[in-house]
């Protein structure tokens, strides 16, 4: 079947000289097409592991470089493992600033903001894909037109209204202004218009109530988009950066991405520090992928993004 | 007599009790979506439509955030378009989106063909590898490739060196440092888009393939022929993304190169940040948040136009 999809030339030739014993022909057949078959191979492994290899030195450099001593980062020549290992860079991060403190914020604002904006895009997700009428389409066009808006468009005004509401300088913040998101939205849209209406229709002939239908059947089976969305969540409020930057103005407020450009930004950059403090701040990250890696994978976004 | 006298109520009873239900249900039906969209239309409002509103109005004011503000008609416009940081700033974001687009669209899609090609092996462990970088964020990103790509200290320049070249300037020289950007943007960007790609590719029919295949296509002529024409519109949604992403890049460029060397590399929104915020002038930052603003909207516009084009031809 895979040969002759392979390469019909073997099959014609086959074909042409219909008096050969069959156990040869198979046989001759198999045998190209493992070699074929390993042949094809070679070129796409080679090319996808060289890739690979790109995407990921820069990150394995990073990560080893973090495990040298302070006074080894710098000595010529560099070599790629560290000769001696040390986490002292990592003990610095940890006590300089009051890096558990950003780490803590970063923590809850990711946290909180995750869990609300689960909330409110499967509830607003629903309401447009089920309900029918002038208000929710004009509502629809309206979340459509804030993926035109993004933050760094509107820093000035937003950051005015955020003051006048009395959050500048506190969590709430940059936690409140984030809650609606026009991806979240459209992902849960697009997944209850798969749900068949007759769900509704039965459960409503059944007597229960529209709220309740809602909260009943359809939170439930919406679990694996709400798994989706919340990483994905996570993974934008844990690397947010201008907003807080704007928002936050007491260091014991910061946010990891704001304490690791304060390292940065200073005049002598202590790489030492600098290296073990981003490491700290990936790590998190990656656990939650290795984790729910199918839900990042099967993620349908393309079908939330699109319409 | 008596069979009609009793018939007559019951009809107008059932009706009656019909109408109220329909009516109940219409109410119901009112009220329930609007009690489930009633917190992110608060949020539209206050934190989209609000402010849009006010930036258009900061827009032709003096404001600078406290104390009371003049009308001054369109100066603050007339200033940010006699302003050569601006046009300098704007520029440079252009050129940043020229490169790093077609850059990140070719890689993630390169990465998406294999990812799906049934002869790669190890598909299972690259994908993590891929995804990582996605992960990270624009902050650490640019540490990493800072420290990679340091001047006197990087292993880029030490392998150059080792090999017998001497040491590129990736910090000190503009153009090579948004180059190091475009690197680094392409390596964020590559895992999303490839997502994209591999559902698009991966709903292309088979069929088409085996077909093709029947009549001696090779796997550049599949590509060419099948697989790049069926995915268009994912291809056009990518490219959409990773426009207005790049047109709103900041936090990489501050981390990389802090727009530097100097301000060679100010993008727009490092322009918004620093007239708006580090000189307190609120209404001529949202003057330039309103350009940048339609230069998002115009190229989404003109992107969708094009598209429907396209579609249309077909």
């Amino acid at each position: 079947m895979t040969a002759s999809v392979a390469d019909p030339r073997i099959d014609r030739a086959a074909d042409a000289r219909p008096t050969q014993p069959r156990a040869d022909r198979s046989h001759r057949r198999g045998g190209k097409n493992g070699a074929r078959q390993l042949g094809r191979a070679i070129a796409p492994t080679t090319l996808l592991w060289v890739l690979a290899f790109a995407y990921g030195f820069p990150l394995l450099w990073f990560v080893l470089s973090s495990f040298k001593p302070a006074g080894d980062l710098f000595s010529f020549p560099l070599s790629l493992l560290p000769k001696s290992w040390t986490v002292q860079g990592y003990i610095d991060a940890w006590n300089s600033f009051t890096f558990y403190e950003f780490f803590g914020n970063t923590f809850l604002v990711a946290i909180v903001t995750t869990i609300l904006t689960v909330v409110a895009s499967c509830c607003t997700g629903y309401a447009l894909a089920k309900y029918d009428n002038l208000w929710l389409k004009i509502f629809f066009v309206c979340i459509l037109a804030t993926t035109m808006l993004p933050t760094e468009v509107m820093l000035a005004p937003t950051f005015l209204v955020v003051r006048d509401l009395g959050m500048y300088n506190s969590l709430a913040g940059i936690i409140v202004p984030s809650i609606l998101t026009a991806t979240g939205v459209l992902m849960f849209r697009a997944f209850f218009l798969t749900v068949p209406d007759e769900l509704v229709e039965a459960a409503r002939i059944d007597g229960a109530r529209e709220l309740s239908i809602f909260f009943r059947i359809m939170v439930p089976i919406s679990r694996p988009i709400m798994l989706t969305l919340a990483i994905f969540s996570f993974q934008w409020r844990w690397n947010d950066y201008i907003w807080p930057l704007l928002v936050l103005n007491d260091p014991s407020k910061f946010t990891l991405q704001i304490g690791i450009q304060s390292i940065v930004g200073a005049q002598n950059i202590n790489w030492s520090v600098l290296l073990g403090a981003s490491v700290i701040s990936i790590v998190p990250l990656v656990l939650l992928y290795l984790v729910f890696q199918k839900y990042v994978m099967n993620a349908n976004i393309n079908a939330g993004l699109k319409d | 007599m008596s069979a009609t006298g009793t018939a007559t109520p019951r009809v107008t009873a059932t009706r009656a009790s019909g109408a109220q239900r329909t009516h109940k249900r219409l109410n119901h039906y009112r009220f329930a979506p609007l009690v489930l969209i009633l917190v992110n239309v608060v949020l539209f409002a206050a934190f989209f439509a609000w402010p849009a509103i006010i930036g258009l109005v900061y827009s032709f004011t003096d404001y600078t955030g406290v104390g009371s503000f003049h009308f001054i008609g369109l100066s603050n416009y007339q200033q940010l378009f006699g302003d050569s940081a601006f046009y300098a700033a704007l520029g440079r974001t252009v050129l940043f989106t020229l490169i790093v687009v077609p850059t990140s669209f070719v890689f993630s899609l390169l990465v998406a063909n294999l990812m799906v090609s049934q002869y790669a092996k190890g598909k299972l462990v690259a994908r993590i590898i891929f995804f990582v970088p996605w992960l990270i964020s624009p902050i650490v990103s640019g540490v990493i490739w800072r420290w990679l790509f340091g001047e006197n200290f990087g292993l880029v320049n030490f392998v150059i060196e080792s090999l017998g070249g001497s040491a590129v300037p990736w910090q000190s020289n503009a153009d090579l440092s948004l180059m190091v950007v475009v690197i680094a943007a392409t390596w964020g960007g590559t895992a999303f888009s490839m997502l994209l790609f591999i559902a698009a590719i991966k709903n292309v029919p088979v069929s088409y393939y085996e077909a093709a295949a029947l009549d001696g296509a090779g796997p550049w002529q599949l590509f060419r022929n099948i697989t790049l024409p069926s995915i268009a519109p994912t291809s056009f949604i990518v490219i959409l993304l990773t426009t207005l992403n790049a047109m709103k890049e900041y936090a990489l460029f501050q981390s990389l190169n802090n727009g530097g060397p100097g301000t060679s590399n100010n993008l727009l929104v490092q322009y918004i940040y620093q007239t708006g915020f580090q000189q307190g002038q609120i209404g001529y930052a949202s003057a330039a948040s309103f350009v940048l603003m339609i230069i998002l909207m115009a190229i989404a516009i003109i992107q969708l136009t094009v598209n429907r084009r396209t579609e249309r031809r077909r």
